[in-house]
């Protein structure tokens, strides 16, 4: 079986669709470790990767104006037990120009798997890129995975970024994204993990609001069970009138888990007001107290609500 | 025989006795009021009779359908047909309204019972069970998902609360819903007009039942300022 198939494998159990390899209208980048599989562009979208002598190194360009129809779909992996994974991202959207990507970071057979990204992201003027990331980590914990970005949006552009870690153990996970938003721009992050074992997941997420009105949300949600640990600090900068940001964190442990959570605001303009609420803690009484009083059992009751909570 | 039999129930917290060697029955398929003003013990015997964590009698018993259950768990409870539709029922994120109202049976139509509490099922049945639902949502959905449990008894603790008051009658049209699903209620509340829609009615006062007798005779009663608990005007409701 080609690195490919096997890859393509690991993809479809962790929720992703072969199909779209085949499909010539949407876009696709596939690497295996610094293998880069397979590559497509479309029209108005430029896809370049190459390998380095370190890792792969990958631009994506959305021609202004361009919408493309059909998510920009990308995989990372490594197959084996062992290895490294350096990517360098350089992403652009030009003036007006709107695009979804979908990852899939997948790491199925990992024992001790080095995964890093570093991501330059430039969102043009009324450009708008979602870029939704999942990761599947296995079932041993081996993985260290290091996604940082470094995004700019631009004037009444938008970023949304949502990250995901909640099936199979996480092993160590540390991002670091900083967004910095422009005039009426809007950024907002999600970041979902579910940690297990001595699983350690260190997430900073910062957002500074630089252009007039421009508005921030970071959004965190981490359930964490056995004696899996994590520290989550959430920053967001208000620096221009009318910024508007806010820092939501939500953190669930069970067992002997531990977690923390920093947020931090800083407003340097008068005009601008950014706000934060942080909850850790068990999983809360009343909405246990509630399902159980629907007939569900306290594992039931516990199961639907980090799943919710997850979601 | 009564359906739910609570005989010398008595429950204190330090030294203090939330409820008080209280007597209550409420029969099949009965529309049982309890009236009282606050702090005298109503929404603590609903928790005692749901089963909550740490709400455990000191002395007495609760006997539902024949069985002790004063030792049972909540979920337990549960799923003998004991349930409770809380004051304000908290937010679930990432729930949705056709997930909470099927939590049980994935074969229920959801949109059925929103239709019940009059909420549009169109409008409902994708939202989130979370902060973006108003107070009055969230109350309706939650009486909507108790009706999806065909309860034997449930627990509606004042219903009533923050919907306006325009939608009285729609609350006493749900009270009535239940009975015609063949449930009992015990219906904790504090307006009469609602009260007087039971099939009997209790007034609690100090932890302990002070009247027991028909809804217009309690209300009475209620508003007298003759209480024999307290010695009269302590328990008698004061708001417009």
């Amino acid at each position: 079986m080609s690195a490919l198939d096997q890859l393509m494998l690991a993809y479809k159990d962790a929720g992703g669709d072969r199909a779209i390899l085949a499909d010539s209208a949407t876009a696709h980048l596939v690497a295996d470790g610094h293998q880069i599989l397979s590559t497509r562009g479309v029209k108005g979208l430029e896809v370049e990767a190459h390998a380095t002598p370190d890792g792969i190194s990958a631009k994506v360009r959305v021609r202004a104006n361009v919408r493309l129809e059909k998510p920009v779909h990308l995989c990372f992996g490594v197959l084996h037990k062992q290895g490294t994974q350096n990517i360098r991202m350089d992403v652009k959207l030009e003036k007006n120009a709107r695009a979804d990507f979908i990852a899939h970071c997948i790491f199925p057979n990992a024992e001790k798997v080095v995964h890093i990204m570093d991501a330059v992201v430039d969102i043009g003027e009324g450009a708008e890129l979602r870029y939704a990331e999942t990761h599947f980590h296995g079932s041993y914990g081996g993985v260290y995975a290091r996604p940082k970005a470094v995004v700019t949006v631009g004037r009444n552009g938008a970023y949304v970024g949502d990250f995901e870690l909640i099936t199979g153990r996480v092993g160590r996970l540390e991002i670091d994204y900083v967004v910095e938003t422009g005039e009426n721009g809007v950024t907002e992050l999600t970041a979902r993990v579910f940690g297990h074992g001595d699983d350690t997941v260190n997430i900073k997420e910062k957002v500074v609001l630089a252009g007039e009105h421009s508005r921030g949300l970071i959004k965190t949600r981490v359930v964490l069970e056995d004696e899996a640990f994590a520290e989550i600090t959430g920053i967001t900068e208000g620096n221009a009138a009318g910024a508007r940001g806010h820092v939501d964190c939500m953190e669930v442990v069970k067992d002997n888990a531990v977690a923390s959570a920093i947020p931090i605001v800083r407003v340097t303009n008068p005009l601008a007001k950014v706000t934060h609420e942080a909850a850790i803690g068990s999983v809360d009484k009343r909405q246990l107290e509630t399902l159980m009083a629907h007939g569900l059992t306290p594992a039931e009751a516990v199961d639907i609500i980090v799943k919710g909570i997850l979601r | 025989m009564p359906f739910l039999e609570l005989t010398n129930l008595t429950y204190q917290v330090g030294s203090k006795k939330i409820i008080d060697n209280l007597c209550l029955s409420i029969g099949d398929s009965e529309i049982h009021a309890l009236l009282g003003t606050n702090g005298t013990g109503k929404s603590t015997l609903a928790y005692l009779i749901v089963g909550c964590e740490g709400y455990r009698p000191a002395t007495g018993s609760i006997v539902f359908a024949g069985q002790d259950i004063t030792d049972r768990r909540i979920h337990e409870r549960a799923q003998l047909g004991i349930t409770m539709a809380w004051q304000e029922p908290v937010r679930f994120e990432g729930i949705s309204v056709a997930q909470y109202l099927t939590l049980r049976n994935k074969e229920l139509n959801p949109a059925h019972y929103l239709d019940m509490v009059g909420l549009q099922p169109a409008h409902y049945l994708t939202r989130m069970v979370d902060s973006s639902l108003s107070g009055g949502e969230r109350k309706r959905i939650e009486l909507a998902s108790i009706l999806a449990l065909h309860p034997k008894i449930a627990i509606l603790d004042e219903p009533d609360s923050g919907i306006d008051m325009l939608s009285t009658l729609d609350i006493i049209n749900v009270i009535n819903t239940f009975k015609k699903i063949g449930s009992s209620v015990l219906l904790i509340t504090h307006r009469e007009e609602i009260a007087l829609s039971a099939d009997r009615a209790s007034q609690i006062c100090n932890g302990r039942i002070a009247c027991s007798g028909s809804p217009q005779e309690v209300v009475a009663y209620y508003k007298s300022k003759n209480c024999l608990v307290c010695g009269g005007g302590e328990c008698v409701d004061e708001r417009p």
